[in-house]
């Protein structure tokens, strides 16, 4: 076992690296597919060319890159964290998609949509403090 | 406007059923314990023999093309907000499929998550 100290500070650097990651995903395949544009789904070989432009996308190959990051930094730290202190500190993903949409997208956000987006952080931190495990064990 | 919220619609319910279905396969195999290499290799390869398994790795499959789909025709800041109501299907499907317990403290958690995304929704201009 490492000092508490050090368990705190890799822990905190690992919740750090989920948050930085898992939204910056997101924007990433946001960015990729509104590169493609609207799909319109006509005929099947409308999927074929759809499907073509999604895989030759560098912003979704990056968004996958980015996504797998991040699942791999979860899993890392679930193995000696809590996973009801992992859960609720990853609510602040929300906020953050929310964030970088706004400055790296410039997507236009609402002050209601801010205000929907922070009840919603609420919400995820309250679930997560609440016991992992209610049934019992075979 | 229709194909958007049947998107939505998958990408909350086949995502949300997906991890319960994970969720089952993986209570099936038992705790970890061990987290060497070799062990987590033995464990994955016991998780891909349980056939809910599978049923969940397509079903997570299909919510993930529905999130690409939903992307290019919505923005992110609109999208991911409301992937948030899988808390709500999750606390439901874990209650009623896998028999866990929902506190009351949880369902409130997820009627705020419930608030925020009609909120996001209400914002949409």
């Amino acid at each position: 076992m490492t000092s508490s100290a050090g368990l705190h500070l890799k822990t905190f650097a690992l919740i750090f690296l989920m948050i930085l990651f898992g939204p910056l995903g997101n924007v990433s395949l946001s960015k990729g597919m509104k590169t493609i544009g609207a799909i319109s789904l006509h005929q099947p070989a409308d999927l074929l060319r759809v499907g073509t432009q999604v895989l030759t996308s560098p912003f979704i190959w990056l968004g996958i890159l980015l996504q797998l990051m991040f699942f791999v930094a979860y899993l890392l730290v679930l193995s000696w964290a809590d996973y009801s202190f992992v859960q609720p500190a990853g609510s602040f993903a929300y906020a953050v998609v929310a964030l970088w949409a706004y400055f790296l997208l410039h997507e236009p956000i609402s002050p209601v949509r801010w205000a929907g987006v922070g009840v919603i952080c609420l919400g995820v931190l309250i679930v997560g403090h609440t016991s992992p495990r209610t049934t019992e064990q075979k | 406007m229709a194909w958007e919220t049947v998107l939505l619609f998958l990408i909350v319910c086949a995502g949300t059923s997906g991890e319960l279905c994970v969720t089952r396969a993986m209570k099936t195999i038992g705790e970890v314990h061990d987290f060497r290499p070799s062990s987590l290799l033995r464990v994955m390869l016991r998780a891909i023999q349980v056939p809910w398994m599978w049923l969940g790795i397509a079903l997570m499959a299909v919510a993930f093309f529905s999130l690409l789909g939903a992307l290019s025709m919505e923005n992110v800041s609109f999208v991911v907000p409301v992937t948030a109501l899988s808390y709500a299907a999750g606390a439901l499907g874990g209650q009623v499929f896998l028999g866990e317990r929902v506190s009351r403290r949880r369902w409130l958690g997820v009627l705020l998550v419930c608030i925020g995304v009609t909120l996001v929704f209400l914002g949409r201009k």
